[in-house]
Formats: C-alpha cells, sequence, structure tokens
C-alpha cells in the first residue's frame, strides 16, 4: 500500500455517561444529576476512533490525533482513545460546559493548526442529543460534509461514504480534506488491552486553554429546566388474541 | 418576524414531516415561508402553495439541486437569511444534516428536537435518549430549530394561497462534495414515520424471513413495518427500519411491538403512540410497562391469530 502523502486523521470525542445508565434530573429540577455517573467516551466517537485505527491499520493513514473540551477529568477519555490505538491527544481545557457551535469554532481553530486530511467524529453525543457538531464544524472551515456514515472508503484524494438517511442509503464522494460523522453501523469498536493502557500513558497529551484559541464560551442557549418525561400509565394484559382485538375494536378504537 | 422553514420533498410531493413544521412555525407566530430546493420546476411547488398559513413559498430550482447536498441547501437558505428570524427544519437525517450548518454560518446556536414551542425564545427538547426533557431558552435574536415532527400535528393542505418567488441558483463556494447513487428502501407499506399504524419485531423474530409475519399483520392494517435496534443489529431488516434514540421517532395511532423487549433506546422513539400493544412471551419484559395492552404468548402463535381476526 502506498501512500500518495502523510495523512492525518483528526477525531474529536466527547465524554458522557455510560450509555447504561439513565440519567435523572436533579433534586432542584436545574440540569441533569450526573454525581457518582461512570463517564466514558461517547458511543458515536468511540466508533470515530475505530474507523481511524482501522483506516491506518491498513495503511491509508499515518497519524491520528484525538481531541477534547473540557476539565482535568476529560484526560481519561483521551486516555482511553490513546489506548485504542490513537497517536496523540489535544485537551482543550474549559471549566464551563461548551455548546456545539463553541466545539466547532475550537475545533476550526484547531483545524487551522493541525491541517488534517480527515476529521472524523461522532454524529451525536448520547448527553445533549444535539447531532450539530460535525455539520458547524465542516460550515465554519468550509469543508464538504458526509454525515451519518455506515461505510467510509479512501478513494485517492476523496472519501467515498455511505449514509445512513431516512429512505435507505446515499453515498456521497467528498474531496479530502473532509468531515465525516458515524452512524452505528460504521464498526464495532475493539477494547484497549492492558499493554495498550499502559503504552498509552507515555503518549503525547498536550492541553491548551479555550481563551488561548480565542473562542468565547457564551450563553447563546440557557437550560431553564430538566425534568422527567410524563410517566406512561401501565396497561391491562389481555390473555387471548381475541381479546386483543376487541379492545382494540371497541375500547381503544384503533382498529 | 419571519419564519423560514426547509421543506422536504421526493420531486413529487411534500413530506409530512414538512407540515407538522409549519404548524410548529404556527406556534412561534409571525409571517411562514417554506423554502424548496429541487432540480426543476416542480409540482411541489404547487403542493406547498396550498399549505395553510404559508406567505410564500421560495423555490431554488438547479439540475444540480437533485440531490440536495447540504452544502448547496445552506448556500441557499444563507443567501435570503437577512429576510428571516427563524429557521425550521424536521429533525429527519434530511434536517439534521442540512440546518446545522445553515446555522453555524449565520453564528445561531441551533436548538434541535423541539418537542413544544412555549414562545418564541422557550422551547422543550428530550435530552439523553428521551430521559429527560429540557426547557431552554434562546438569548439569540435569530433561531434554528429542528422539530421533532411526531409532537406537532400536520398544517392542513389545500387551503392556503401562497405566493411563489423562484430563485436562480445558489452554489456553495466550492462543489467539492458529489452524490454517487442512492439505495432506497422499496415498499408498499406506508412510510414509517407517517403512518398510522406502526408494527414492529426485536430480537424475538428469530430471523429476517420471519418478518413476513409481521407483514402479513401489516398488509391487513396498511400498517408500516418497524424493528428495534436490536433486530438491526442481528441483520433481520434494514437500519431505515429502525424505531429508537438512534433510528426513528414514531408516534401513530397504533404500535405493535412484537418480540421486543423495549430498552430505553427503543422506548424513546415510540413512547408518544397514542396506544402501545406488546406481544412477547417474557411476562417481565419491560415493554409491558409502557403497553395499553400486553399480549404474553409466543409470537409464532399469535402473529397469523392476529392476522386472521382483523
Amino acid at each position: 500500500m502506498t501512500n500518495f502523502k502523510y495523512m492525518k486523521i483528526l477525531i474529536p470525542i466527547k465524554r458522557v455517561n455510560d450509555y447504561n445508565v439513565k440519567v435523572r434530573p436533579n433534586q432542584a429540577n436545574t440540569d441533569v444529576d450526573l454525581t457518582n455517573v461512570k463517564m466514558a467516551i461517547n458511543p458515536f466517537c468511540e466508533i470515530a476512533v475505530e474507523e481511524a485505527i482501522r483506516l491506518k491499520e491498513a495503511g491509508k493513514a499515518d497519524e491520528i490525533v484525538v481531541i477534547t473540551i473540557g476539565d482535568d477529568k476529560h484526560q481519561e477519555q483521551l486516555r482511553t482513545a490513546l489506548a485504542l490505538g490513537a497517536d496523540r491527544a489535544i485537551l482543550v481545557k474549559s471549566d464551563k460546559t461548551v455548546q456545539p457551535l463553541e466545539v466547532a469554532k475550537v475545533l476550526s481553530k484547531i483545524y487551522e493548526q493541525e491541517k488534517p486530511d480527515l476529521v472524523i467524529m461522532g454524529k451525536v453525543g448520547i448527553d445533549g442529543d444535539h447531532n450539530q457538531t460535525g455539520q458547524m464544524f465542516a460550515a465554519l472551515t468550509g469543508l464538504p460534509q458526509a454525515t451519518f456514515a455506515s461505510e467510509v472508503n479512501i478513494d485517492g484524494s476523496k472519501v467515498v461514504v455511505t449514509r445512513e438517511i431516512d429512505g435507505g442509503l446515499e453515498t456521497l464522494s467528498a474531496e479530502l480534506p473532509a468531515v465525516v460523522t458515524t452512524d452505528l453501523r460504521l464498526n464495532e469498536p475493539r477494547y484497549a488491552s492492558l499493554p495498550n493502557i499502559m503504552k498509552a500513558k507515555r503518549k503525547p497529551l498536550e492541553e491548551m486553554s479555550i481563551e488561548s484559541l480565542g473562542v468565547s464560551v457564551d450563553d447563546k442557549v440557557v437550560t431553564m429546566k430538566v425534568e422527567s418525561p410524563p410517566e406512561r400509565q401501565e396497561g391491562v394484559k389481555v390473555e387471548t388474541v381475541d381479546q386483543l382485538v376487541d379492545k382494540l375494536r371497541n375500547e381503544a378504537k384503533v382498529l | 418576524m419571519r419564519t423560514l422553514v426547509l421543506a422536504e420533498h421526493n420531486s413529487t410531493n411534500l413530506s409530512a414531516a414538512t407540515l407538522c413544521v409549519v404548524e410548529a412555525a404556527k406556534k412561534i407566530g409571525g409571517e411562514i415561508d417554506i423554502m424548496l430546493v429541487s432540480d426543476a420546476a416542480s409540482s411541489v411547488v404547487e403542493e406547498a402553495k396550498t399549505v395553510d398559513g404559508v406567505t410564500k413559498v421560495v423555490h431554488f430550482s438547479d439540475p444540480r439541486f437533485k440531490n440536495e447536498l447540504a452544502e448547496d441547501v445552506s448556500a441557499c437558505v444563507v443567501s435570503i437569511a437577512d429576510d428571516y428570524d427563524y429557521f425550521l427544519a424536521s429533525s429527519s437525517t434530511s434536517g439534521k444534516n442540512n440546518l446545522p450548518r445553515v446555522a453555524a454560518e449565520l453564528d445561531i446556536q441551533q436548538i434541535s428536537e423541539v418537542i413544544e414551542v412555549i414562545d418564541g425564545k422557550t422551547f422543550k427538547k428530550p435530552i439523553y435518549a428521551g430521559s429527560c426533557i429540557s426547557t431552554v431558552q434562546s438569548n439569540q435574536d435569530k433561531n434554528a430549530l429542528t422539530i421533532r415532527t411526531t409532537s406537532f400535528d400536520k398544517a392542513p393542505t389545500g387551503s392556503g394561497n401562497a405566493t411563489v418567488e423562484e430563485k436562480s441558483a445558489v452554489e456553495s463556494n466550492s462543489r467539492k462534495t458529489g452524490f454517487v447513487k442512492n439505495e432506497l428502501t422499496v415498499s408498499d407499506r406506508p412510510e414509517l414515520t407517517a403512518a398510522d399504524i406502526v408494527i414492529s419485531g426485536g430480537r424475538g423474530m428469530q430471523n429476517g424471513e420471519n418478518f413476513a409475519l409481521l407483514e402479513a399483520v401489516a398488509g391487513k392494517l396498511n400498517a408500516a413495518v418497524g424493528a428495534s435496534r436490536a433486530a438491526v443489529d442481528s441483520g433481520f431488516v434494514p437500519n431505515d427500519y429502525q424505531v429508537g434514540q438512534t433510528g426513528k421517532s414514531v408516534a401513530p395511532n397504533l404500535y405493535i411491538a412484537v418480540g421486543i423487549s423495549g430498552a430505553i433506546q427503543h422506548l424513546a422513539g415510540m413512547k408518544d403512540s397514542k396506544t402501545i400493544v406488546a406481544i412477547n412471551k417474557d411476562e417481565e419484559a419491560p415493554i409491558f410497562k409502557v403497553a395499553d395492552y400486553g399480549l404474553v404468548a409466543d409470537l409464532f402463535e399469535a402473529l397469523p391469530d392476529l392476522e386472521s381476526k382483523i
């Protein structure tokens, strides 16, 4: 496999609650309660990391840089990504929670510094459910975007991406550098091995402040209240299909 | 105050999702315009004109717009953005792909998956896979919202009489994305997010062939067929069947969950359905907690029985 040029992939990742944890509002209903909740790399970001590693293993990429924004605790997720196979990490430090537009602004600054050939990121964070950052980053940098990817192939100076859309699949071809966001079926991420976890401790992790990048964190959108959704009443059990059809016809009147 | 609704269509018809977005726009108030991007003069424009509550249909047409690439759609929106205070799209894969690109170009922090308009600045949206509902307030002059269509009625059509403004193409600065191909699922069934009745299968279906049992019931009820993530991950059916947090949100009059255990992930995509039926042989399955009618039974016996009795 010959590379025409050095290929660098940038992978932005997000620290979120472990996806198995059911998150609840806090007592004051001002935010969610994440006290003692296990945190992890957002599952869609994990898929992005895995895809980059596979491209590197296939000889189609040379360097994988992971980046996240947040406090010191975020080092944990960067180290996990390094243990999985990323080469180096960047932590942009911010004590305030950043929103997708601010993340996209930070990433476009990093993009100017790092000049990656491909940016792969999760399509959505399982916390805020925004599904915005990749598209916003593509807009700010003027890069082509291929969102919700279920297949990614590098073909010379292009990336060919199969996208999961509502009616089925769509395939796009985008000139590199490009932004790809991952859907669930792109791949199944690996687990980090113990030797690689040890090795990851020695890989470079660079820190910088969000202010040094000239990005301000403001309150364009503020959370006023967080509450549990209305509970559905548990219904009744029926014994037979006949009873079911009768209830649907005569009680619910939906048949 | 003016709202621009980004329309979705299949070159022949306006999507039902767009009608729900118009209804959400009415809750904000002010004038509502619909923007259409297509490759040619289109019958969709005629349909859009008749949507209740719409003042103007702005139509961008160019042969290169056939596949509505995000780069082109956002360039069109941005070209007329000065005239608008709100930019609304549905939270379909198309709306999710296009609107954040528009929002970033206009320096707007978008609000995604709006389920309730409280006032012009305050909205409700689900977070954490629907485990919580967040009320957010925007401090921005201009706003971009994707609308979860299952939370809004469809605006009536036929009664409106909007004007039409034909616009020449606005291209993205540099065309770096090309369309290669589509592989769309072909079905005689109604579209999943627009159907009155949805019948979905889960891991309990055991394989893809057994989905024929669901298809048979769906045929009689004119229902759409869906699936849980477990069924999609097991390769029983394609991903566009998936109902749930990572798939589609549906809210039909009747939702029948067959062989689906009821993971939070799945519930997030269907719990707003009006009537929910669960058929599962495991009486402890969490799906029964949200079902109006639960039937503890072997689905391989219950489905043919159900088909014969409806």
